[in-house]
């Protein structure tokens, strides 16, 4: 689905990534974490060719992304990186028309029309659909884009720290819609997320990276383990089961 | 490849009491009409209103007065538009990457080497357009190798233009320094806008190139649209944001050019109504602005060119009223940000 075959990103003499090397499988969703700096949105942004890697290739569903035409990628994967800053003044629905782009060109059809309005609904922006995006909070705003990416419908969906700035109602929410697109939609979507509980209750596979090398990866149970987060995060961490559900505290 | 995806869920129905269609539909067209309707009568009065002797005689120069008008208002409306949605930014104008510097730069360098009596002795069509060649070579030669050597910064390659347009100036003015008064005086007719003695056999190709840059940006419009979204955004949804980069910047350098040569700099009125049409189009896409823009622009020549001429019988200071008003307006917009959101 996703082929990470040897991709590494240097500044100058600094490398901020791998090499590295991974294969993330179709549908479900990949959460990628990891402390500070250890590249995850670097990895993210090749993935989604929005950074030239300096080595190394990354195909999507056999496409191989440098090579490919961005417009004919942009039906395959959508891509929302963590800050998104806009001079012109846009109300939340043309913002969310923007996804329809690769699709229409910029003349919405009916069909359009339909899929603006679903991925509207699903982040519970009906009633703010006609509101400037400069009149919004951060956390509406962040909804709004991730509307956008929604209405892209792509079968890789790539998202930058969704949950930056959203309060817990609209977090878990939000995860629940990505879920909901995994599971219903077999889409395939790869998440960094801050939130290791968040990961841990939504995701199905989890990529930690550190100092811009892969750590560990693999299912939620194998990653949620004392031995193999401390290694991560260089911290020390107990990982109680409550629910059922593998839940990490960071001992203080 | 998309025909390889997954069937879609089924679409829902329609949203109760929302047409599904796009809410922006009549009020952006509404609004041009309006503008372009003053445009018009504007551009007609000019033609009209208080001639003095006979029409026929009256009747050429205020038409190329109103193909000057056209002209400026065209190219330094539609270069600062695209210019601000390729950057990212609607503070800066063309002329802060140094086109205007560059013209003064040329026509004061022509000056001191040749003497003041060449501009007189040089003027006509080959000048323009050896002038204009000169100006977009230079431009495109700059950007392109600017934009490789920055990685692509958009930022960087504004900085560079800021210094390098400040170095033109230096230049400029101390060659304007050692010049002869008179010199300096044919000079300084040169450099101010002088909207009422364009030359008329210049105007059909300054129509001519306004046209066919008109033509390329009209038919990038809607991928403009997505470049406002900045370089990641546009990329993800598969507009090549480089390219539009360039294909813009070249538009812009060839409409500042030949609106320079002809009309002289102006450096402040595309700021103008660029920054009034994104308050007025009521809509983002490019297009709704640029007409608007474009309508503005003649509404305010035509407007500002009647008045000084019928009421103030002054009517070469045309562009330096526009250029005060305009600076007020940046000044206005760019200390009314201050303020937090």
């Amino acid at each position: 689905m996703i082929a990470i075959e040897q991709v590494s990103k240097r500044y100058a003499e600094h490398v901020v990534l791998g090499p590295v090397s991974s294969e993330v499988p179709a549908g479900g969703i990949t959460a990628l974490v990891g402390p500070n700096g250890a590249g995850k949105s670097t990895l993210l942004s090749v993935i989604g060719r929005l950074l030239d890697p300096s080595a190394g290739s990354v195909r999507v569903m056999g496409h191989d992304v440098q090579a490919t035409k961005s417009a004919d990628l942009a039906r395959i994967v959508s891509i929302l990186r963590q800050e998104n800053r806009l001079e012109a003044r846009l109300t939340v629905r043309e913002l969310v028309a923007f996804g329809r782009f690769p699709w229409s060109g910029g003349r919405l059809t009916f069909g359009d029309q339909q899929h603006i309005d679903r991925a509207i609904r699903f982040l519970h922006l009906e009633d703010l659909a006609d509101r400037q995006l400069d009149a919004l909070s951060g956390g509406q705003r962040q909804r709004a884009f991730v509307a956008m990416v929604l209405a892209q419908d792509t079968e890789v969906v790539l998202l930058d720290e969704p949950l930056a700035s959203l309060d817990p109602k609209h977090a878990v929410a939000m995860m629940r819609e990505l879920r909901a697109a995994a599971d219903d939609l077999g889409r395939t979507i790869v998440i960094v997320l801050h939130d290791l509980n968040m990961a841990a209750a939504f995701a199905d596979r989890i990529l930690a990276l550190k100092e811009g090398q892969i750590c560990v990866e693999g299912t939620v149970d194998e990653v949620m383990q004392d031995a193999v987060l401390e290694r991560v995060f260089d911290t020390p961490v107990r990982v109680h089961r409550i629910d059922d559900r593998p839940f990490a505290v960071f001992t203080p | 490849m998309p025909d390889a995806l997954p069937p879609r869920a089924p679409a829902p129905r329609a949203l109760s009491g929302r047409a599904p269609s796009a809410p922006t539909g009549t009020r952006p067209a509404l609004r041009l009409a309006i503008v372009w309707s003053l445009a018009l009568a504007a551009l007609v009065a000019v033609l009209l209103v208080d001639v003095r002797g006979p029409l026929e005689l009256a009747m050429p120069r205020r038409a190329t007065l109103v193909g000057g008008i056209l002209v400026a208002s065209f190219a330094h409306a539609v270069a600062t538009v695209i210019f601000h949605t390729v950057t990212s930014n609607r503070i800066l104008t063309p002329s802060i990457i140094g086109f205007d510097s560059m013209y003064t730069l040329m026509q004061t360098l022509t000056v001191f080497v040749f003497g003041g009596s060449a501009i007189a002795a040089t003027d006509g069509l080959p000048k323009l357009l050896a002038q204009t060649a000169l100006m977009v070579i230079a431009a495109t030669a700059l950007y392109t190798w600017l934009l490789d050597r920055s990685g692509g910064g958009v930022l960087t390659l504004l900085l560079v233009g800021v210094v390098i347009g400040l170095a033109f100036d230096s230049v400029s003015s101390f060659v304007q320094r050692i010049l002869s008064p008179t010199d300096y005086d044919l000079l300084s007719l040169e450099l101010f806008g002088r909207l009422s003695s364009v030359q008329p056999d210049h105007l059909p190709l300054a129509l001519a190139v306004c046209g066919a840059v008109g033509a390329v940006v009209w038919m990038r419009r809607r991928r403009l649209d997505v470049v406002l979204l900045g370089r990641d955004g546009a990329t993800a949804l598969g507009v090549d944001h480089r390219r539009e980069l360039i294909v813009a910047l070249i538009c812009v350098s060839v409409l500042v050019a030949f609106a320079t040569a002809l009309a002289g700099p102006m450096t402040f009125f595309g700021f103008l109504v660029a920054t009034l049409a994104y308050r007025l189009a009521g809509s983002h896409k490019h297009a709704h602005v640029l007409p608007m823009a474009v309508g503005l622009g003649v509404l305010a020549l035509a407007g500002a060119q009647l008045v000084m001429r019928h009421v103030f019988d002054a009517a070469g200071l045309v562009t330096v009223i526009i250029e005060v008003v305009g600076g007020i307006a940046f000044l206005a917009l760019l200390l009314g940000r201050r303020r937090p959101k």
